[in-house]
C-alpha cells in the first residue's frame, strides 16, 4: 500500500496546498486542518475514482473519510481489495 | 415552554467553549455616525473613546453625507417607511426600478434585480440559475455568502487555488463534461484586499465556454478609473456574466445588494431566487439615498481618487516604518502578524492609542496567517493616517516585529 499512499499524499500536496503552507504528512487532518474545504473533495473524489479505477459512493466520500491520507488510503482499500 | 435545564446547558456549554477558545464576538457599541472620527464605548458601560476608524467598509466616506442623508429624508417623506409586501406582490415602488436601471447602466450590465442584501444575492443566485447537470468551480477565498449560497443549489462544486489560473484551467478541462460551467470568484478579496484578475479569467471563460461571477462588494464605487468595479479595472467591462454587489459599503453603507448581469440570468433570479422572492426587498430610505450616492459618482471621481491617493500613502507608510503588508493595491490593507494572539495584543494597544482596527486569525483566515486588517477611507485625512501610523510603529517597537521577516516573527512568536 506505500504506493497509494505516497501518490495520494502527492496529490493533496499538489493539488491543496499553497506555497506557503507547512508540509503535510499521512496523519495531517486536512479538512478539519483548514487545508481541505469540504467543496474541494469533489476533485479528489474524482482523483481517487480515476486513478483507482474505483467508484466511492457520496455516502462514503465524508469529510471523515478524507480527513487524512491515511484515512483516504483506508477509503480506498475498501473498495480495492 | 420547553426550555429544560439540559437544553440551556447545551447551549452555555458551547457558548463556554466558544469563550474558551478565544473566539467570542463582542460588539463595541458607536455613539456617533460612521465616519473616520467616531466615538466607542469599549467595554461595556465604559466612558467614550474617540477613536479613528480603521476598519469600516466606508471605502468613499459617504455612509454618512449630507447629500445622502438629505436623499433618504426625501424618500422617507415621498414614498414612506416600508412596502409591507415581497417585491411582486404589492412591493415594488417605481424607484426600485428607476435604482436597478441605474445600476445596470453605472456597472456596465445588461440589467439588475435588487435584493435585501449581497448575502441574500449570493444566498439566492445560484440556485435560480443552475441545476445537478451544472459545476460551480470558486477561487478557495472567496466570501463566506457565496460559499452559503453554493451550498443551498444543487450543482456540483470544486474550488480552484486562490487566484490560480493555470489550476483554474484545469479545473475546467476536468469538468468538461457539464452543461454549465460557472467560475465564481471575488472582485476585491476581502481579507487580503488583491484583486481577482478578470481580464485572464474572461479570456479562460471564453476558451472553455463557461460562466464568469463576481463578487464585487469590496470593489463597486471606487476600482477601476471611474468606480465601476473590478472588470473596469482590467477592461473588462461588459464581459462578466453576473455581477453581485452591496449597498451596505462604499455605495451609502446602509444595507442591499443586487444581482447584475446578462439578461436571461436576471430574469431567472426574479422567477426563482428564494430571498427576492420571500422577503421585502430594499425600503425606500435606502433606495433613495443610494439613487444620491450613485449621482454623486457619476458627476466625479474625486472621492475614488481620494481614496486611492490615501491607500497609496497607508502602504508606503507602514511598508517604511518595517511591517509585512500583502500584496494589493486595494484599500483592503492587511497587516500580517501570523501569530493570533500577536494580533489580538497589537489591536488592543491599537485601541489604547486611539486606532480602531481588528484583528483576525483562524478560522476567519488560514492558520498561521493573522493579520490586522486595515480599511482606508475617501473620509480619511491625512492627519488621520499619520496619526494611525505613528501608533502602529509606536507598537511595532513595542513587540519588536518591525524589519522582521515572516519567519523571524515566527521565531519570535510562534504560530
Amino acid at each position: 500500500m506505500e504506493e497509494i499512499k505516497d501518490v495520494i499524499l502527492q496529490y493533496v500536496i499538489d493539488e491543496y496546498l499553497e506555497d506557503d503552507d507547512d508540509e503535510i504528512t499521512y496523519d495531517t487532518p486536512l479538512i478539519s486542518g483548514g487545508y481541505v474545504d469540504s467543496f474541494s473533495m469533489v476533485s479528489l473524489k474524482m482523483f481517487l475514482e480515476n486513478k483507482f479505477k474505483i467508484k466511492l459512493p457520496d455516502d462514503k466520500a465524508t469529510p471523515e473519510a478524507f480527513d487524512s491520507v491515511n484515512n483516504i488510503v483506508a477509503l480506498v482499500k475498501e473498495f480495492t481489495d | 415552554m420547553s426550555y429544560s435545564e439540559k437544553i440551556q446547558k447545551t447551549y452555555l456549554d458551547q457558548l463556554k467553549q466558544i469563550r474558551n477558545a478565544g473566539i467570542f464576538k463582542e460588539e463595541r457599541l458607536i455613539h456617533s455616525t460612521q465616519a473616520a472620527d467616531i466615538e466607542v464605548e469599549f467595554p461595556s458601560g465604559s466612558s467614550l473613546k474617540k477613536v479613528i476608524n480603521m476598519c469600516a467598509n466606508n471605502y468613499l466616506g459617504l455612509s454618512s453625507h449630507p447629500e445622502v442623508i438629505s436623499a433618504a429624508h426625501d424618500g422617507l417623506e415621498s414614498r414612506g417607511y416600508g412596502m409591507s409586501s415581497v417585491r411582486f406582490i404589492c412591493g415594488t415602488q417605481d424607484i426600485h426600478r428607476e435604482l436597478e436601471n441605474k445600476v445596470t447602466e453605472f456597472l456596465g450590465t445588461e440589467d439588475t434585480i435588487l435584493f435585501p442584501s449581497c448575502m441574500d444575492a449570493n444566498a439566492g443566485v445560484f440556485e435560480a440559475v443552475l441545476t445537478g447537470e451544472d459545476i460551480m468551480i470558486s477561487d478557495r477565498l472567496v466570501h463566506a455568502s457565496i460559499i452559503d449560497g453554493m451550498r443551498l443549489c444543487n450543482a456540483q462544486h470544486d474550488t480552484f487555488k486562490h487566484s490560480n489560473m493555470e489550476h483554474l484551467e484545469s479545473k475546467l478541462q476536468l469538468h468538461s463534461d457539464k452543461r454549465i460551467k460557472m467560475v465564481i470568484t471575488d472582485g476585491v478579496f476581502s481579507m487580503d484586499g488583491d484583486t481577482a484578475k478578470l481580464d485572464e479569467m474572461v479570456e479562460i471563460c471564453e476558451k472553455y465556454d463557461a460562466l464568469l461571477f463576481v463578487d464585487d462588494s469590496h470593489a463597486s464605487g471606487f476600482i477601476g478609473k471611474t468606480g465601476r468595479g473590478t472588470h473596469e479595472k482590467y477592461g473588462v467591462l461588459g464581459k462578466i456574466d453576473i455581477i453581485t454587489t452591496t449597498f451596505g459599503k462604499a455605495l451609502g453603507g446602509a444595507s442591499g445588494g443586487c444581482v447584475s448581469g446578462r439578461k436571461e440570468l436576471v430574469e431567472m433570479c426574479r422567477q426563482k431566487a428564494r430571498p427576492y422572492l420571500f422577503s421585502n426587498t430594499i425600503a425606500p430610505v435606502v433606495v433613495s439615498g443610494v439613487l444620491k450616492v450613485l449621482d454623486i459618482l457619476s458627476e466625479s471621481t474625486d472621492r475614488r481618487d481620494k481614496l486611492e491617493t490615501n491607500t497609496n500613502y497607508w502602504r508606503k507608510g507602514l511598508t517604511d516604518a518595517g511591517f509585512i503588508l500583502k500584496e494589493g493595491d486595494s484599500p483592503i490593507v492587511p497587516v500580517m502578524f501570523f501569530n493570533a494572539k500577536l494580533s489580538q495584543d497589537f489591536s488592543k494597544d491599537l485601541y489604547n492609542e486611539g486606532i480602531y482596527a481588528i484583528g483576525f486569525f483562524f478560522p476567519v483566515v488560514a492558520n498561521g496567517q493573522a493579520r490586522i486588517r486595515t480599511q482606508i477611507s475617501a473620509g480619511h485625512e491625512i492627519h488621520h493616517l499619520d496619526k494611525a501610523l505613528k501608533a502602529f510603529l509606536k507598537v511595532g517597537k513595542k513587540y519588536g516585529i518591525l524589519g522582521l521577516t515572516k519567519q523571524e516573527i515566527i521565531a519570535k512568536y510562534g504560530l
